[in-house]
């Protein structure tokens, strides 16, 4: 793949609120290389989950141009769009948003419905999801029989069972204790170093962030001058450790 | 074309998971649905028995827009002209079957209330039971010929003063001892008083007959025999087969229930749309965040629109399901009313057809899809990103 993953020209977004405008992102230009693991952080309410929105085509900008894998998002159809994040985007949210009536295998299996694999095939995919996440053994057990850990887990099996380019997490770990964000966080690692998946996670926790290959920090609608690169810690010494 | 690609047991679960709030949602339809059900039934009970009253191969004859054999008067001159037709059946000894009949209203006192109440005399010619297979001679005999004998209906029996073997009854001027006792089902023929034709002619000072009922020799050849003879200028008569006489009779009294438990249905049907209503909105209301998730994940506004308006319609066919088989238990009741052409006693079932099936199982879909309809589009509508928040 040549160009960048996601790049972004000139983004901004402003919200409308009782006829005022409220800006939220004004200049936003950057690029996110292929398998990179990004992290975003930033006060709360600068902007982190609305320009991640963007990135991930649930949100249109207000400007500007984003290009994922060379498509213009902000010029597709709501439909084409919707399309488009079935086969392309990777969704792990903070509070894990699985379909409590559904079992760990049927919440895999969920985006697979979108796609023209068969029931049997959806199966092993969603089987096999849940085997790189640790689940193999939790696969009939419906979202509340899980711990918070577990789900986030299986929210994770559910981001990347299509084969996405690329995941967007929002605060992942934000509703975790710590033994079970580090297991997230090297999950997601895992999943940057073995089978090359980009990332860009909101964070407010810098310890998590320090496990992204860079930071980027978003201050009043307008993102850090310069990447900031962190010197990324072996996974292996981290295993275990939390 | 799948309707929604959100897996069906998404959708059925959540109904399941909420098991109060859908058994009362739905036992409020299946109640709206078991008085749509019974009421047609009821209308369909109503017209079968009518139907049933008559033979499709005998034929009435009455005058030209007479409504009922009372209001009717047919000439001996008309009778005869119409006895001479060749398509008349015969029997056995190769005599017609063709009774020339005088109907006529009296009232007597009822056993049960002492008050007065109408019951149908009918004087039949020789052939009168013979034309009626229904018609059978349970106690006593026939009556004679030329005399003041009469037969009574066992319903007439059961509830009139009199009306038992060697009672006799008074009316016309006359005392008429009852001689035997007929059953004839549940058709109209059971409350009513027979006796010799000519002699209710002469005891109700009458010069015409009321009606005459014949059995066709060749039924498929009714339609030409009713043309000519209507048009016949000797004639001011109006030829029906016996099933369509009863069929008419029974068409006011079916409307009216028909059009009143419709009305009901549609009254009550309200209150169990904004039932499902409620019950939907609450639904979308609790899954928002599920709904932000699926729309991110890829699932189309139409696919989300589809997945809650399937569950409305679910929700629905399931109250359909128990209203009708609760409705299918009124098929064992039995109900009467007064006949309101002949203000005769008539006894009548509540009768399940498959037409009423569907048509109950459409109109209970019918208030699932509207009460389903602005809340699914509500969940379509949403706003991802606000719906993650939310949620
Ligand atoms: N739909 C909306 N309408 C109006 N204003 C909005 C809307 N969504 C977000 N905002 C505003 O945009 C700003 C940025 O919101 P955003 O959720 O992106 O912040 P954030 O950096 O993710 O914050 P946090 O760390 O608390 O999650 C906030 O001031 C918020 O109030
Ligand atoms: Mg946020």
């Amino acid at each position: 793949m040549s160009g960048p993953a996601v790049s972004l020209r000139a983004v901004a977004k402003t919200y409308w609120r009782g006829g005022q405008p409220v800006p939220v992102l004004t200049d936003i230009s950057f690029d996110i290389q292929h398998g990179d693991f990004l992290a975003l952080m930033g006060p709360s309410g600068s902007g982190k989950s609305t320009l991640l929105n963007l990135i991930a085509g649930i949100d249109q900008p207000t400007g500007g141009e984003i290009r994922v894998d060379d498509v213009d998002i902000a010029r597709l159809s709501e439909s084409e769009l919707a399309d488009w994040r079935a086969r392309h985007v990777g969704f792990i949210f903070q509070f894990y948003n699985l379909m409590p009536v559904l079992t760990a295998l049927e919440n895999v299996e969920l985006p697979l419905m979108l796609t023209s694999l068969n029931r049997r095939q959806r199966r092993e995919h969603a089987q096999l999801a849940l085997e790189m996440v640790g689940l193999a053994e939790r696969v009939g057990h419906y979202p509340n029989e899980l711990s918070g850990g577990q789900q986030q887990r299986v929210a994770i099996a559910r981001a990347i069972v299509t084969d996405p380019t690329l995941i967007v997490a929002d605060e992942p770990t934000g509703d975790l204790d710590r033994k079970s964000a580090g297991e997230i966080l090297d999950l997601l690692d895992r999943l940057n170093g073995d089978l090359g998946k980009t990332i860009v996670m909101v964070t407010h926790d810098q310890r998590a962030a320090e496990r992204a290959h860079a930071i980027r920090h978003l201050e009043k609608g307008e993102l850090s001058a310069l990447e900031v690169a962190v010197s990324r810690p072996v996974t292996s010494e981290r295993e275990g450790g939390g | 074309m799948k309707f929604t690609n959100i897996p069906f047991h998404y959708i059925w679960r959540n109904l399941l998971t909420r098991k109060l709030t859908t058994l009362l949602t739905a036992g409020g339809m299946a109640l709206v649905v078991f008085v749509f059900a019974a009421v047609l039934m009821l209308e369909a009970g109503l017209r079968e028995t009518l139907i049933s009253t008559g033979q499709p191969d005998n034929v009435v004859v009455i005058r030209k827009s007479a409504q009922t054999e009372v209001q009717s008067g047919v000439q001996r001159r008309e009778a005869a002209i119409v006895e001479s037709e060749p398509n008349i059946a015969v029997d056995a000894q190769g005599d017609k079957l063709i009774s020339k009949e005088t109907v006529v209203l009296i009232s007597q006192p009822k056993k049960s209330t002492g008050r007065k109440s109408n019951i149908v005399v009918r004087g039949t010619g020789a052939k009168g039971l013979a034309l009626r297979p229904q018609v059978v001679l349970t106690e006593g005999r026939l009556f004679r010929p030329g005399s003041s004998e009469v037969i009574v209906g066992r319903s007439i029996r059961d509830g009139f003063h009199g009306a038992a073997i060697g009672d006799s009854l008074r009316f016309a001027q006359r005392d008429w001892t009852v001689v035997g006792v007929f059953d004839a089902g549940k058709t109209g023929f059971s409350s009513e008083v027979w006796g010799d034709s000519e002699q209710m002619l002469q005891a109700f000072r009458r010069t015409a007959y009321s009606a005459v009922v014949f059995k066709l020799y060749d039924p498929s050849s009714f339609e030409a025999m009713k043309t000519r003879l209507e048009a016949d200028p000797r004639l001011t008569l109006e030829l029906k087969t016996e099933t369509r006489f009863y069929a008419d009779q029974s068409e006011a009294l079916a409307t009216f229930i028909k059009i009143l438990g419709t009305v009901l249905s549609i009254i009550f049907s309200i209150g169990a749309i904004i039932g499902a209503m409620i019950t939907m909105y609450a639904a979308v209301a609790n899954r928002v965040g599920e709904i932000g998730a699926l729309r991110a994940l890829g699932f189309q506004r139409r696919a989300i629109m589809a997945a809650f308006l399937l569950e409305s319609l679910l929700l629905s066919l399931t109250g359909g399901v128990v209203g009708l088989l609760a409705a299918s238990t009124m098929q064992w009741f039995q109900l009467s009313t007064t006949n309101w052409q002949t203000f005769s006693e008539l006894a009548f079932s509540f009768s399940l057809t498959s037409g009423i099936t569907v048509r109950v199982l459409l109109f209970s879909l019918a208030m699932g899809f509207i009460g389903g309809f602005l809340p699914a589009a509500r969940a379509a509508r949403m706003n991802i990103v606000d719906a993650l928040r939310e949620g």
